[in-house]
């Protein structure tokens, strides 16, 4: 039992991980349509953001809290200078996007080899987070996934907000329903894509930070999870926040249950084989958004 | 936009082929381009200077601990230049950077040979990387000066392995726990060559020593997901911990293993790729009191050590530590210097002819080259991280241990080879 509640809780927490990087994706990806193969590098950015930050910040638990809206800013940033630059030409082609960002995702891993270095750097983390907490029957939860796991529902909590009760949610959410009605009922869909991606790339310079709690910082590290973010979107189910979360969470669990009673590989190749096979049986993910567009 | 036009199941199937490729990448399959069939491209010995290849990982996962392998061997070839070169040619030093990937491995191999026309080249860092140089160096019948630890079992008539091979780490390492008492033992590893090689003969070891392996784990190479692993470890009933993970997953592994509770105290694990410059990038925080494995370490007391880090001190700054990598890269160059003015030649044949009895008064202690196996005799040291990042030797085999690649001198490894 105690067994089964520790990797459950593993899995929520690999979850936790992957919801932070697939949210951006579901808004950029899932909503916009856009194959952004440079999400990767924004999670990157956020993590050197943090590891500047600890350069001059003396104390971590400072740095990391200045780190996060930090992060999503210069991720934010990029993001939106990306969109603003290349993407909007091409959204009439989404397999373009495919190609164009990869490039640009190329030349920022080589931008960051040649500002930090080619080894990679680690951060400190805050005395708070290299514990763990145990909650009794040999059960203990570390710290440092907690906090991971606080952050990525936090984030959730704040996007749906956006969606569902701002101003800029509603034409969000207009354009991403139809956009030539969006654009001839006023709103300004170019405006609207850009804070989109400003968004949807901030959320992985969130997800930056938070992965500099668990491993190094390189300028490849982004590239270790885009596969398996855009998996959790295409699961999940395009424009649904909801199908990411689930999906994360359920990949997550099933992932950790598989990797302790085989090993990782065989693991990471089950995974993918029973993605395939859902979506077979449901090509459009586990939600869909019902509009005419996307038809 | 009017909605995305590509096809949901052609992306997948992207997705799919782009993640099932990583994962079997990561599983050690190696191909190496093996492009030029030209037998013995000559080394060119005309000039006034003659070409050495440096093959090091100076990005991606392994320049963690590659870059400073890279920096040791440039040292010694200044230190040489400095005093007179060999056979009065100064060395003319080539970087290439293998990048973490073994068919560029074996592709810049090829470039160091065909096109500088280095005499020798030295470095690669993971066996995986050495493997895919391997017959690119015997096809051209060119010399690879290896330096670091790995599992043995394999001699290349083109191959120096100047780091130890498996009876002096892996050997005087599980011969260290036993003496502990801690006899059941975890194996964690990197998905590749040297850590599953290494964990057979480890089981080997076990059996005939009344040990106990109670679990056996294997990362990608680069991997940085560890919680899975650590939870098995916990739950396993282990002693100890053996790691033979490589490059900056050990990061990830060490900050989970304190997450999670666990402890040198607790369950000290016994590491064979970390030294001081992965010490110090992981962080002192997570690895004080753990135990490693190797022939040296910077405190290793005697004169040419400390002429060693205070020359390495001086090249690349004070706070940068030496290692035993880096210490056998650095004796290499001058092993090789040494067969060469022993030859009075630059000739591959006449070097290896003369490599049998070569000593070095290196930084580790005396080194003599077994012309036999091409490896070198070496002093085992079992040490224990320090507060302050330092490696303090617990133990040592007291004199060098004649290298046994196969293990021919050890019953209990006869079905390995």
């Amino acid at each position: 039992m105690t067994v089964v509640l520790n990797q459950s809780f593993t899995g929520i927490s690999i979850g936790a991980v992957l919801l932070l990087i697939a949210l951006g994706l579901t808004l950029t990806f899932g909503q916009m349509g856009v194959i952004n193969m440079a999400h990767g590098e924004f999670i990157m950015a956020g993590a050197y953001t943090t590891y500047v930050l600890q350069q001059s910040v003396s104390s971590a638990g400072v740095s990391l809290l200045v780190a996060l809206p930090l992060a999503f800013l210069v991720a934010g940033t990029m993001g939106a200078l990306l969109e603003w630059l290349l993407i909007r030409r091409l959204y009439t082609r989404p397999l373009d996007t495919l190609l164009v960002t990869w490039g640009v995702s190329l030349m920022l891993q080589q931008l960051a080899r040649d500002v930090f270095g080619a080894p990679n750097v680690q951060t400190t983390a805050p005395d708070v987070l290299t514990g763990h907490i145990g909650v009794g029957g040999g059960i203990t939860l570390a710290n440092n996934r907690l906090f991971i796991l606080g952050l990525a529902l936090l984030c959730v909590l704040a996007l749906t907000l956006i969606l569902r009760l701002t101003p800029l949610g509603r034409r969000i959410r207009a354009v991403v329903q139809n956009r030539d009605l969006a654009e001839v009922s006023g709103i300004a869909t170019g405006r609207v894509d850009r804070t989109t991606f400003f968004i949807g790339s901030g959320l992985a310079g969130v997800a930056g930070v938070a992965l500099t709690l668990v491993g190094p910082i390189g300028p490849t590290m982004g590239t270790n999870y885009i596969v398996d973010a855009f998996l959790v979107v295409v699961v999940g189910g395009i424009a649904q926040l909801k199908g990411s979360v689930i999906t994360a969470f359920a990949l997550g669990v099933l992932q950790s249950v598989l990797e302790y009673s085989t090993t990782v590989s065989v693991a990471k190749v089950v995974v993918l084989v029973a993605i395939v096979v859902f979506l077979q049986w449901r090509p459009q993910g586990l939600y869909t958004l019902r509009t005419r567009s996307l038809a | 936009m009017s909605g995305p036009s590509i096809s949901r199941r052609g992306l997948l199937t992207g997705l799919t082929v782009l993640g099932t490729s990583a994962a079997l990448s990561a599983c050690g399959a190696k191909t190496g381009s093996d492009t030029s069939s030209a037998a013995g491209a000559k080394a060119d010995t005309s000039g006034d200077t003659v070409k050495v290849g440096l093959l090091n990982s100076l990005s991606g996962t392994m320049a963690i601990s590659e870059v400073t392998v890279h920096n040791a061997l440039l040292l010694a070839v200044k230190e040489i230049n400095a005093a007179g070169g060999v056979l009065g040619k100064k060395l003319d030093p080539v970087s290439q950077d293998g990048a973490s990937d073994w068919p560029t491995f074996a592709e810049k191999a090829q470039t160091l040979i065909t096109d500088s026309k280095v005499v020798a080249t030295f470095g690669c860092w993971t066996s995986a990387s050495r493997k895919a140089v391997k017959p690119v160096f015997e096809r051209n019948k060119s010399l690879l000066f290896y330096p670091v630890q790995y599992e043995g079992l394999e001699q290349s008539p083109y191959i120096f392995y100047v780091g130890a091979t498996t009876n002096q780490q892996i050997v005087p390492g599980l011969d260290y726990l036993k003496k502990q008492g801690l006899t059941k033992i975890y194996l964690v590893g990197s998905d590749y060559v040297f850590p599953r090689t290494a964990n057979k003969e480890i089981r080997a070891y076990a059996k005939a020593h009344g040990m106990e392996v109670v679990g056996e784990d294997y990362a990608p190479l680069g991997s940085t997901e560890f919680s899975t692993i650590v939870n098995k470890v916990k739950d396993a009933g282990a002693d100890a911990v053996f790691n033979t993970l490589n490059g900056d997953s050990n990061v990830a592994f060490f900050k989970e293993y304190k997450s999670a509770g666990l402890t040198a105290k607790s369950l000290p694990v016994l590491s064979v790729s970390i030294a001081e410059e992965e010490v110090k990038s992981i962080g002192t925080q997570y690895l004080e009191g753990q135990l490693t494995a190797w022939n040296y370490y910077q405190t290793t007391p005697g004169e040419a050590n400390a002429k060693f880090v205070k020359a390495y001190q001086a090249a690349y700054g004070k706070s940068k530590p030496t290692s035993d990598p880096m210490e056998a890269a650095y004796t290499s160059v001058y092993l090789w210097k040494a067969m060469v003015e022993k030859a009075g030649s630059f000739d591959v044949a006449e070097v290896k002819a003369a490599a049998d009895g070569i000593t070095f008064d290196a930084p580790e202690g005396t080194v003599t080259v077994d012309g036999a196996t091409q490896h070198v005799h070496k002093t085992a040291r079992i040490g224990k991280v320090g507060a302050d990042g330092q490696i303090t030797e617990v133990w040592n085999s007291g004199k060098p241990i004649k290298p046994d690649p196969y293990l021919k001198g050890y019953d209990w490894a006869s079905g390995l080879s």
